[in-house]
């Protein structure tokens, strides 16, 4: 069964074009002001979200992430509010998925995680640390619940690794740009075009880059390789400077247009 | 960039210890972990790796390290007769160096140039920095800022070495977060960078590689107290935080099903208080640093902050071979509590003579309890696994000796 997410790829694709993904932490900087910063990105261009779950121990996150995943958690945020914005953001009309570090996933339990993301609209998890040798379990129940597998892969992944991998993925696959953690970059690393090469090679699924994308130039120019942009950090970077009143929602929205347009203008 | 793969190693078996271990980590990581994986096995295999290793810790580490007849001790455990196995004599003042002297090799074996590693005490880190000055190598630690205030004398002694000491602000600001730091180096710099992981916890091949080179402890160990008795010790005794030191002394003794395997985790302010770092007493399944073990966590999945006395012993997790252990009834874990370590430090101190790591107190606390339910013809083995130089300034405080 097709989710909204893999009928969204098959859509832009037949249009020729990549489509623009925002990720924002569950709860964050509170869960209404999560709400309405989902809204602005929607309404600005974003085309799917990634609902954060904020975590305690988030190795994969530079600096910005990982002060708006502590503000969350210290403001209650947990997996009800991660339920709770996937659900807000699918019924905003975005195919969303969440995005989660493996332990609480394990912890609520894998079964009822899947079947609570499918219940909610969600099309899929994002598991930055789930290996594929770890991950029957989370297999079987994706396959019940009909839920995409989004793995990441790295420019130091081998292509022997890529083509397990890849094969693994549904939805789309994350192609992690560069060789660090997350947070906005002066420039998208070479390898992340290397990469999307080498994963076109052993793979036809949909390919989105993420790790250091924020200026609208940077999304263009992933928009003429690649399937899918990923922002993150640059969405968050906002709030906390200018937080998520009018004028901070204004800015989001705008982020969000401007970086659509530069991927719609990349082909 | 394609690992070398040698007949035998294969790198879909994801070291697990029952429901244990394997590796829950980024992509990024899985070539520096199957490169590692690979050089350990290769090194494992090679008589020349042995031999360069065994001569480092005959004239630098100063093994094998003796045992002590602590007598005096033994008056207040039952009677019960108390062999310290001294890793506090080792260079550096603990175990860890047998651990980062391997590692080191491998290091140099793999080509790479820059060591990265977190410290809860600073024992590891010291040993890191001593490693990376012996071998030339460029060395950076991640310390949570809290650890640095309360080990502050290892801060320095790392910076003399010629080690960067980098203070970790985020979390709880200790060894958890330390862990998070150096994770995120690694990621960033795993090309020219071996993380030089100090327990056996973290994703596969950690846990294995650790204990490989802790073994040498038990091993040792095992036949000092064959020569000195004539018997096997009645049970073994450590500490437990990630679980090292007591791995190294607990694993070659593992077929011997009549000798008790006995961890003593930091109970803190007491397991039931809340305030405490004893994992497997009081926490649960799950994954933390990219593997699977007990853990102190929330509903939700967060990391529970821990608390112990002991810096060395203040973490959320424990390595997945100890979990394993505890739940197969091989070895038995319990708690003991800031203020009985602190007792047994102060009875060791004047008993035999001998100032040990608070961590090791831990052990020693426990040496007592178990020496009073098995009496007068025990034997019990206690890894000594540090001393405790570096906790002056603590103990001083507990025990309000003015500084």
């Amino acid at each position: 069964m097709l989710t909204q997410l893999d009928n969204l790829f098959a859509q832009s694709k037949s249009q020729n074009r990549a489509i623009l993904i925002g990720y924002l932490p569950a709860g964050f900087p509170t869960q209404r002001k999560a709400k309405k910063i989902i809204k602005a990105m929607i309404d600005g261009g974003v085309d799917a979200i990634e609902i954060g779950y904020p975590y305690s121990d988030p190795v994969m996150d530079g600096p910005v992430i990982q002060a708006a995943s502590e503000e969350a958690i210290n403001n209650g945020a947990g997996v009800s509010e991660v339920f709770e914005l996937l659900k807000t953001s699918v019924d905003f009309g975005a195919p969303s998925v969440v995005m989660s570090y493996w332990s609480p996933i394990e912890k609520y339990g894998v079964d009822r995680f899947a079947h609570e993301v499918a219940k909610n609209g969600g099309s899929g998890i994002i598991t930055p640390d789930l290996t594929y040798e770890e991950s029957n379990n989370w297999k079987i129940e994706a396959e019940k619940n009909s839920l995409n597998r989004i793995y990441v892969v790295a420019p130091s992944s081998s292509n022997d690794r890529l083509a397990k991998v890849t094969n693994e993925c549904s939805g789309f696959i994350y192609a992690a740009s560069l060789m660090g953690v997350t947070g906005a970059r002066t420039s998208v690393s070479v390898n992340a075009k290397q990469l999307v090469e080498r994963i076109r090679s052993v793979s036809n699924k949909p390919i989105a880059v993420g790790l250091g994308v924020s200026t609208s130039q940077q999304a263009q120019e992933v928009a003429t390789y690649a399937d899918g942009v990923i922002v993150g950090s640059a969405f968050i970077k906002i709030v906390q400077e200018f937080g998520a009143g009018r004028n901070g929602l204004k800015k989001i929205k705008q982020l969000a247009k401007s970086l659509s347009e530069g991927i719609k203008s990349a082909r | 960039m394609e690992s070398n793969s040698v007949k035998g190693f294969d790198s879909e078996i994801v070291g697990h210890f029952g429901p244990y271990g394997g590796r829950f980590v980024p992509e990024a990581l899985i070539a520096a972990l199957d490169e590692l994986a690979d050089a350990h096995v290769r090194a494992q295999a090679d008589p020349e790796f042995h031999k360069e290793l065994t001569n480092l810790h005959r004239t630098y580490t100063g093994r094998p390290s003796i045992i002590t007849d602590a007598r005096r001790f033994s008056e207040y455990a039952g009677g019960a007769r108390v062999l310290l196995k001294r890793e506090d004599l080792n260079h550096t003042g603990s175990h860890k160096i047998n651990n980062v002297l391997g590692q080191a090799l491998l290091t140099k074996r793999m080509g790479k140039k820059r060591i990265i590693a977190e410290t809860g005490a600073g024992q590891h880190g010291v040993a890191s920095a001593t490693a990376a000055a012996l071998f030339g190598l460029e060395c950076v630690v991640y310390m949570g800022e809290a650890d640095t205030k309360r080990q502050a004398l290892n801060v320095a002694r790392m910076k003399l070495l010629g080690a960067e000491v980098v203070p970790v602000t985020t979390g709880s600001k200790t060894l958890k977060d330390a862990i998070n730091e150096a994770m995120r180096d690694w990621v960033t710099n795993v090309q020219t960078t071996h993380y030089l992981l100090g327990t056996v916890a973290g994703p596969h091949p950690f846990p294995t590689i650790v204990r490989d080179f802790q073994r040498i402890i038990g091993v040792e160990a095992r036949q000092q107290v064959l020569d000195l008795t004539g018997k096997l010790p009645d049970a073994v005794l450590a500490c437990v935080g990630g679980g090292s030191n007591a791995i190294g002394i607990f694993h070659p003794f593992i077929e011997d099903k009549s000798v008790r395997l006995i961890g003593f985790e930091a109970g803190g302010k007491g397991v039931e208080t809340g305030f405490h770092a004893a994992t497997i007493s009081g926490g649960s399944p799950g994954v933390l640093h990219g593997t699977r073990s007990y853990v102190l966590q929330d509903k939700n999945g967060q990391t529970v902050e821990s608390h112990s006395i002991s810096a060395g012993l203040d973490y959320p997790g424990v390595g997945p071979e100890h979990a394993y252990l505890n739940d197969i009834g091989r070895a038995e874990y319990r708690p003991v509590t800031d203020d009985q370590a602190m007792y047994a430090f102060s009875l060791l101190c004047k008993s035999e003579g001998i100032i040990p790591a608070i961590e090791t107190a831990h052990a020693l606390a426990g040496a007592l309890e178990i020496g009073n339910e098995l009496g007068k013809d025990a034997t019990l083995l206690i890894n000594l696994s540090g001393r405790g130089d570096k906790d002056v300034q603590t103990a001083a405080d507990y025990f309000g000796i003015p500084l």
